[in-house]
Parts: C-alpha cells; structure tokens; sequence
C-alpha cells in the first residue's frame, strides 16, 4: 500500500487514489487527419515497462485532482510527482 | 499419564489460579499463565494429533507460533470453534476445550494412520501422478481426496465475535519484545520518537527471560535478571505504546504493517460477549525496527517426528517459563552449544537428563564443560539413527558419525528415554523482511540469510539480523539505533556484557542413518509429511526451480509455512544438485507470517455494513407499500410493487399496463445527476456528447450519447439546460460517478483551457416521474398554475415550478413513450412529494411501478439501457442510432473510431428485435441466436439483450444484437434452447407506437 503524497493534499493512503495509466499522452488536436494507425497508436498502445514509468493518478477519494507520477514499476518507489501541465522531471 | 510433571514454580504461572479444561474430551488441570501446550506437556500428554498424510502420531514439538504438529480445533462443535489453531499459543481459560485434527475415530487409534505403512506408494507428487488417467475419473477421485484432505472443521454457524480496525501511525515500530526489541523501543521512545512495541506473545522479554545460566552477565546481572528491570522502566516511559499478544502479519511496502490484535482469545466465554475480539492494527512507521528474533532449526534424521521429539529450545522455555518437565528421562541432540544450555536448566531443577548426542567432534564452552562436570553423558561425533515409540519416543539408536558427515560407522547403540531435545541452529526470523521487498544474502559461515538491502527506513536488530551473542546484540543494536534514529548517546553505551564466547557448529543438513535413505523417515516438513526422500525425489524428476520443489513436494506449505524445515529442505537441494545456498535463493515469504482469522480481516465489514447501500428518500414509501427491491449498483431500488400475492410476473404486466393506460409513477431519483456550469459548458456537451448543443434553447432538453474513445458507447441521459451556462446532465443509475470521473479527467487533463464546474447532485434531488396519458391531469391537481399545454409546455423541455412552498423542477420528458413528467424537487421533499402525486392520482387509480416495468415500458418502445443491450462492444451505429451521431461536429469523444475499418464494417452485431412464432413463448435473456440448425460447429449470430411479454401488445417481444441484424428485417432465425428451437423473426426494435403519438396524447 502506497503512501502518495498528493500536490494539492499531502500524503495520504493509496486507498484514496486511482491509477489512470501512462502519461503524457496528449489526445490528438485533429483526430479526423490521422490515419487508422495513427489513431490506433494513441487509442491502445501504452507501454508496460519494468521500470521508470511515468504515470497519471487521481485523488479519487479526496480532492478528485489529477496529477502525474515518476514510479520505479520493479520496486514501486515513487521517485516524482508533480501537477497536470507541469514537465516532467529529467530523468 | 496423570503425572503431574510440575517442577518448580513459575512467576509467569500462578498456581493459585487452578484451570480445567477439555482436551479430545478429557478433563484436565493447568494453572493461570499456561499455554494449551505447557497444560498438556505437565498432564504428561504429548500425543496432540496425527500427521496430514500419513496420520503418523504427532507431539508438541515448539512453545510458539512456529509450531508445525501441535495444532487443534478450538471448542469443537460451537459458534467460536476455529481449526487449525497452535496449542503454543493458545492462552488456558476455565471451560476451554481443544480436540485433535486430522485423525477418526480418535488421536489414539486413528483409521488413517495405515497411510504410514503405504508410504512407499505416496510418493512427491502423488496426486498428480497417480490420478491423471482416464481423465473422465477425475470427478470420481475428486470426491474421495477432498473427503480426506483438510484439515480441522470450519464453524458452521455465523461468528458471534466483532472484529475491528483501527489506524496507527507512528514514528517508530519495534517488532518483537525480546531483549533487543525492549532495548530499541527504551531508547527510541526516551529520545522522543512516539513509539509502539508490539509481540506475538502476552509477556515481554522472548527468551532471554529464560537466560538463567551463570556464564552469561550483564552488568553482573544475569540476562534474566537484568532484563526483567528494564521491562519493568518501560511502563514509565513517554511516548511509548505497548501491545502484547499482537503478531504483525504482514509487512507491506512504504513502511505499511498490518498486526492483529488478540483482546478476548485467552478469555472465559462469559468475559468475551460484547467485546472485540481482533483487531486489526493498519501501522504506518516513519521506521521500523525488526527484532522478531530467531526460530530453533531442528535436525533432519530418521524419525524425527515422534511424539516426544522437541527443539531443545522448547524444552528449556517449558521449564523455566512455565516450570514444566517435557520428560522424565530426556535425551539432546545437537549440533551446537543451545542444547547444553536447555541440559543445564534441567539439571539445575533436577530433572533427569540421561545424555548429549553432539555431532560436533568436541566443544571447549564453559557450559559444555560444566555438563561434563555434572557428568552427563556426552557421545561426540555421533549421530541418531533411528527412534522408537509409537505414541510417544521411548529410545533412539544412535551411532559413530564419519568424518565427512555422510555416513555412520561402529555399531549401534541405543538410549532409553521419553524426551529428545533437538538443536540445530537458529534461523534468522526474515520473514517480515523479505515481505517489505527487502533483499537477503546467504552467510556461508553462519549458514543463514540475513537481511542486506533495505527497501524502506527499517533496521534489523538482534538474531533476525544475526546477532546471537548478548554483547553482539548490545553492541550492533547500539550502532544500528545511533544510526538509524540519529542519535548520540544510548543507555547502551555503558553496559558490560560478559559472556561465553565459544560458538563452534557443525552443520549438516540431512544426517546419515545406517539405512538407505529409501528406507528411512526423515521429515523435513512435519505438517505436511514431505520427507528429505521425496525433495530428492523432485530432485531426480528434473525439478530444479525452489519455487518449483516446494510445490511439487508441498514442503512449507503447511499452516506453519514451513518455519522450521525450510532451511533444510534448501540445504537438502543445494547438496543434492551441488550448488551453494546463496545462488538457490529462498521461497517467497508471503504474508501473513501467521494465520489470520477472516473476522480480523474484514473488521467491521460485516452485515449491513459489508457492502454500503444507497436509498432514495422515497424508499420509506416502497417500504411500506411491500415494494421488492432489487440492487442497482449500490441502490436499492424498487423493482415491483405485488398486490394479493401476485408473483413478478403477474405485478409487471399490471403495472405496465396501467402505466400506458391511465397514469404510473417511477421513483427516478437514482439517476446520475451532474450540475454542469462555466461559460464553456455548451462547448464542453458538445465534446462529449455525439450529438449538437449550442443551439439547445434555454429551457428545452435533449438526449445525449456518450461513446469511450474508441468510439463504443459509455452512457446516456437527457440533459437540461438550465441557463446560458448552466446544465443539468442526468446519467444511468449505475454509470454516475464513472461518468463524473470521466468528465473531469478530460476537463483536468485535455481541456484545462475550458471554463466548466462539475458538481454531482445526485443526492440532493429525490425525483418522481409521472407517466401516461392521465399524468398531466395529475400534475394540473398538484400545481394548478403551471401553463401545461404543448405550446407552453411541450416535450423535451422545462419548467421551475412550486408545489406549495417547495421549488421543483419540472423535465417533461419520458423513458416510457407515454405523455410524461419527471419532477425533481430537494431531496428531503421527496417522499412528500411522491405521496402528494399518489393522492393526486387517486381518481386515476395511479399506480406505482417498479424498474421491471420501467425496464418492459421502454424495450416496447425499443429504448436502449446501457449495460443490457450494450456491452462496450457497441458503437451507436451498431444501434440504429445513425441519428444522434452528428456528422458536422469537428469532433467528439470517440468520433474518430466510428471511422476505423473495424468499426466500419457491415456484419459488425447490430440491435435488432425479435419476435417469437409463438407470441406466448418469451425468449430467455443472453440465449444465443443462430440461422442454421443442422450446421456443426454452430455459428452464433448473436444473443438475446432484453424479453419481455407486452401486456399492452398482448405478445412476447425481445431486443437483441445480431451480426449484420440491420440488413435481416423479417428474416427467420433461431434460438436454440435445451429442449427445443424457438423460431423467431427479426423486426424493427421499436414495437409500440412507432410514430410516438403517446407523448403527446
């Protein structure tokens, strides 16, 4: 069980968070200009690494914020977190 | 085998509090202070149980929770039974009663115990061997093998116990209060961290409070001594939270523990109503510290499971802790100096210690020394080689050892007695840090894993770190401590340790006998009967893999995890397949290190509180107009209304027909509803919906379809637009808070730039919906000043209205296709509200209905419910629902997927509906649907969504998804049942006033 710290609340138990998958992947500006590929691509490739992986979380159960994490998969030390909109730290 | 085997008083044992309690039905005598076990051992009774698969007699063989034999049914027969249970832990109280597990007719002469002599035919991997063919006989074998397996007798009544949780968090956590814990949590504490000790056990102190011999001082104290003053300081200390009989079950990442709390266990029945029994402690720890200790090793030789048998560690706990003689003529065997410490405590209570069989060829201890003196017998270099005694140990053989350990020369020589203390080593207890991912590393001297890269801040100290000598523990817990709490100085500092130095070991996993191996019994997992022969069994099979021999041999994967021979049965491995320990790794140490009860699991989570429910605030109404209720997600809603015993069916075709023939009403106040706000939000609808909403007028409302990005539909409603920028979106009943979720995730992180407020008010309005061509007669009585003509008032729009003092508002909008209103007012008015509409509608003889006929009113009318006829599968074209897919809007939430070529194809499963030959059959839900009979294999067209029989067509009609349906209007197909075809027709899904003249009617 994770202690997240949220950016807007502070630590608190995974159980009040929602994992939303990998991030920074922006929803195409055109969709109607891409190809089926191209669509498919953003529509269901996700990577699943061991790893760094850097991720979208919710506060589900408390200020139903999302925000982005850096989190090692293999050891699940959550090396980052920062705001929606902010950079993602260098690696 | 009345002989009262109390030697010597105990202060842990108070004997003027005499208990008596029940064992396999016979009444026995302990005192205050005593362990199921410790009672047993002074009644003389060392026979407990019988062995899992071969039903060979067991005995006591720990005095703690690693205890692989010695495990009983609680009061058989009674709403607190619970199998499985250690008797080294469980707490005596006056009208207790423990039986036997795993043996019929009794312990004594158990049936099973033939299994024994058929051993040579239950070989590692018996079960898979032996019942794999004909493979159609497996559900004849399956009987007889779960009718024989298991172990103890699951309570068949329900629990009368109350569990509980509760959230600690701390600074620091101490497992274990053995000397190094005690130390630990002092100092800790005394340095202002806030502080919790917990231990397994109801006293502090592990097993140094046994220490009692002369050549181990501190501060000139001797370790009991000494220890039991500083026990007796921490009850003065701040900041420090003591939790005896509390085991940690399990140690999660992040510094996240969980321990169950043991509060009622060791009381009388009459003491344990109306108090919680268990309690879960969820422990956060800024740091951890281990001292969870280490657990005796026995030694692996023929026979070495008989009742009798012991770790010499236990041996020496029962006498000086509880004041008990395991034996009258006791015997050590050993490969290090622990024995002689547990010879010593006997000798020095006068119990009679006949001999030392040592494998060591010599030890130059003082202890060992002061044995000689005492002039017991020591055979050096030697080893046992068999036992015997059936029931209970009567003598072992034992013989001259080689030097290579391998094999036994001279001849035999064989020792009366009726207790064998064995002692072969201590083994770290890891076991909570390696479940914190913590990684260990195999110490080739020591011949034990230690703990070497920390995940989290946590430190381990005592043995379970692998300090075994008292001035090694003092001086390491002392660093460790200064390091980890970033402290100068420590109590610790100053004190002196004298002890005796020697440590000398010889360890040799699998010891020889003068037999084959292929005809000896050594057990290396005594709970689940594995034996040495059969891990070199697996061996030989090609198994390779820990992981993979544990589970074929079932070695540790008992109720004891294996505490006590898994370390031999890696060692046995690493022999046999000539690797080193190190490179074999250990087996997944899984939580919980000891059994949990369910009921400590689930806490409070019980009953009504198992899973939460909502209610509307008309439920009362349902209530006590005999509604039956059916879930809808965590609603509870109305589902039928029976009047005079109808059944379902007979209440449904009721309901359905009066709704369309004069007026019903719907409790609707489960329906999502989100309060949409912002000066984007029509730009924001637009997005997510796949139909066009800037131009909805103030006042009107308009359905909406909401597809997942990849184009398949995720919700409806209709939506009400309140003001310029105020919406009033409503959702399925189940799909709410997905829905809310889901909007905000696109607002958060794709739209940022969108000036719109999401505020659910599902909760805060109780909504009635009136139907049928009486509904506006209705709604005229209840608020005569409302203008409800088409022109003022026509479909699809809205009105704030009052009703006496009460704001609503009025959505005339409808899921029946009857002329109706949807009226929402707050919620703590709703039940006045629906009794004001049901006395209004009295003259009509209005009738509420439940969703079984909401469900019916709208598949005549072909409406779809998302989540019956869709299954994520389904895009709106799939629908029929071309109609609401705007194809001038830029772009939506899943536009562009409706122009894969996947979901662009023509067979793709299409809503169709069905209409049975025979109108009085009614098809079943989720039937399959077929155009051919006679094809093998079959190919199934589809399946049946939603059937229902129309009371108001006076037919059976059903919904379905069907390939390429769209294009098989009138086409013959079948549904293919147990027992017969049904002949159906595809139709047009809308089977009930096609042209929707009713809403207006």
């Amino acid at each position: 069980m994770f202690l997240i710290k949220c950016p807007y609340c502070g630590e608190r138990d995974q159980q009040e968070f929602k994992a939303g998958g990998e991030a920074h992947i922006e929803r195409p500006k055109q969709p109607t200009e891409l190809s089926d590929d191209e669509w498919a691509e953003y529509l269901f490739m996700r990577k699943n690494i061991k790893g760094v992986q850097f991720e979208r979380w919710n506060h589900a159960h408390g200020c139903r914020k999302w925000f982005n994490m850096v989190r090692d998969t293999s050891n699940d030390e959550i090396k980052a977190i920062y705001k929606m909109g902010e950079k993602p730290p260098a690696q | 085998m009345t002989k009262n085997l109390r030697v010597k008083s105990s202060e842990y044992i108070d004997e003027t509090n005499r208990i008596s309690f029940k064992f396999n039905g016979k009444t026995y005598h302990g005192f205050k202070g005593d362990t199921l076990a410790s009672a047993l051992l002074a009644n003389n009774v060392h026979l407990v149980g019988r062995s899992f698969k071969y039903h060979r007699p067991r005995g006591i063989m720990t005095s703690g929770s690693e205890e692989p034999n010695a495990i009983v049914q609680i009061n058989p027969g009674t709403s607190r039974t619970e199998p499985n249970v250690r008797a080294t832990e469980v707490e005596i109280y006056e009208g207790l009663e423990a039986s036997s597990q795993n043996c019929w007719p009794s312990v004594e002469f158990d049936i099973g115990g033939i299994n024994n002599f058929l051993s040579p035919f239950f070989p590692a991997g018996f079960y898979y061997k032996t019942f794999m063919w004909p493979a159609s006989f497996w559900e004849k074998y399956e009987f007889f093998i779960r009718h024989s397996a298991g172990l103890g007798k699951s309570p068949t009544s329900s629990d009368p116990d109350i569990y509980d949780h509760r959230n600690i968090h701390c600074d620091v956590l101490v497992v274990g209060a053995g000397i190094s814990g005690i130390l630990a949590a002092k100092i800790a504490a005394k340095n202002n961290f806030k502080t919790l000790l917990v231990d397994e056990k109801n006293e502090l102190g592990g097993s140094t409070v046994n220490e009692n011999n002369e050549f181990n001082k501190i501060d000139n104290k001797n370790p009991s001594e000494w220890l039991k003053k500083e026990i007796e300081e921490l009850k003065n200390i701040k900041n420090l939270e003591i939790k005896t009989r509390t085991s940690v079950a399990a140690y999660h990442q992040y510094n996240y523990l969980l321990a169950k709390e043991n509060l009622t266990d060791h009381l009388e029945a009459k003491d344990k109503t109306n108090k919680i029994r268990q309690r879960l402690l969820k422990i956060r720890a800024k740091k951890v510290i281990l001292a969870t200790g280490a657990l005796e090793r026995p030694l692996i030789f023929n026979n070495n499971d008989r009742p009798g048998i012991m770790l010499s560690s236990a041996i020496k706990k029962y006498s000086e802790f509880y004041g008990v003689a395991c034996g009258s003529k006791n015997v050590f065997f050993t490969n290090n100096d622990s024995a002689y410490e547990s010879a010593l405590s006997l000798y020095n209570k006068g119990i009679n210690v006949e001999a030392i069989v040592d494998i060591r060829n010599q030890s130059e201890s003082k202890i060992v020394k002061k044995i000689e003196e005492a002039g017991i017998k020591i055979y050096w270099s030697h080893t046992i080689v068999d036992t015997a005694g059936y029931k209970r140990l009567n003598s072992i053989s034992i013989m001259k050892l080689s030097n290579d350990g391998t094999s036994v020369t001279g001849s035999k020589i064989s020792i009366s007695c009726d207790c064998l203390g064995v002692a072969g080593g201590w083994t770290p207890a890891v076991h909570l840090y390696t479940q914190s991912g913590s990684k260990l590393k195999f110490d080739e001297e020591k011949q034990i894993f230690l703990p070497n890269q920390n995940t989290s801040e946590q430190i381990s100290v005592g043995s379970c770190g692998g300090d075994f000598k008292i001035d090694e523990i003092i001086k390491n817990l002392n660093q460790k401590l200064k390091d980890s709490l970033n402290i100068k100085e420590t109590d610790l500092d100053k004190i002196k340790v004298e002890i005796d130095k020697e440590n000398s070991k010889r360890n040799i996993w699998l010891l020889p006998s003068d037999k084959p191996l292929g005809k000896t019994k050594p057990f290396v997992d005594y709970q689940n009967d594995a034996t040495a022969k059969d891990i070199k069994l697996a061996l030989r099979e090609g198994f390779r893999s820990i992981e993979h021999v544990k589970r074929y041999t079932t070695t540790g994967m008992g109720t004891d995890q294996g505490k006590l021979g898994n370390m031999h049965a890696l060692g046995i491995i690493a022999d046999t397949a000539g690797v080193k320990m190190g490179e074999l790794g250990t087996t997944t140490f899984r939580p919980p290190y000891t059994p949990l009860t369910f009921g400590t699991i689930v806490g409070r989570n019980v009953g009504k509180f198992f899973d939460i429910f909502r209610r509307t605030p008309i439920n009362d109404w349902h209530v006590e107009n005999k509604a039956e209720f059916e879930n809808v997600g965590q609603w509870k809603r109305a589902w039928y209304y029976p009047i005079n015993g109808e059944t379902m069916h007979q209440a449904v075709q009721r309901e359905s027909k009066a709704a369309r023939e004069s007026a019903g009403i719907l409790d609707a106040s489960t329906l999502g509803k989100i309060d949409i706000q912002g000066s984007d939000a029509s730009e924001f609808l637009n997005r997510v919906y796949t139909n066009a909403w800037s131009k909805l007028a103030i006042g009107k409302c308009r359905y909406g379809l909401m597809l997942n990005e990849d184009g398949m539909v995720y919700d409806d409603g209709v939506t009400t637009r309140l003001g310029e920028n105020h919406y009033l979106m409503t959702t399925t009943t189940g799909g709410a808070a997905n829905v809310l979720g889901k909007l905000e995730d696109y607002l958060q992180t794709e739209w940022p730039e969108l000036d719109v407020y999401l505020t659910s008010v599902t909760d805060h309005y109780a909504t009635a919906s009136l139907c049928g061509p009486n509904s506006k007669k209705i709604i005229k009585k209840i608020i005569p000043d409302l203008d409800l003509s088409d022109e003022s008032f026509p479909h699809m729009s809205f009105k704030e209205a009052k009703i006496g003092n009460i704001q609503c508002r009025i959505m005339r909008i409808s899921f029946t296709g009857e002329h109706s209103y949807e009226i929402n007012v707050q919620a703590s008015y709703g039940k006045d509200l629906w009794e004001k509409c049901i006395e209004a509608g009295k003259e009509f003889s209005i009738t509420p209905y439940g969703t079984e006929t909401m469900h019916l009113l709208r598949a005549e009318k072909g409406f779809i419910i998302v989540g019956q006829d869709t299954d994520g599968t389904m895009t709106p074209i799939d629908l029929q629902m071309d109609w609401i897919v705007s194809k001038k809007k830029y772009d939506f939430i899943g536009k562009r997927s409706l122009y894969r070529s996947d979901t662009m194809k023509e067979d793709r499963k299409q809503l169709v509906g069905l209409l049975t030959e025979d109108p009085n059959v009614i098809l079943e839900e989720g039937a399959q649907i077929v155009s051919e009979l006679n094809q093998s294999p079959v190919e199934m067209l589809g399946h049946v969504t939603s059937s229902y029989f129309s009371p108001n067509l006076n037919k059976s009609i059903a919904l379905a998804v069907v390939r390429g349906g769209k294009d098989m209007m009138g086409k013959q197909l079948f549904v293919p049942m147990e027992n017969k075809n049904i002949n159906v027709t595809v139709a047009n899904p809308v089977f009930y006033d096609e042209k929707n003249e009713r809403l207006n009617a």
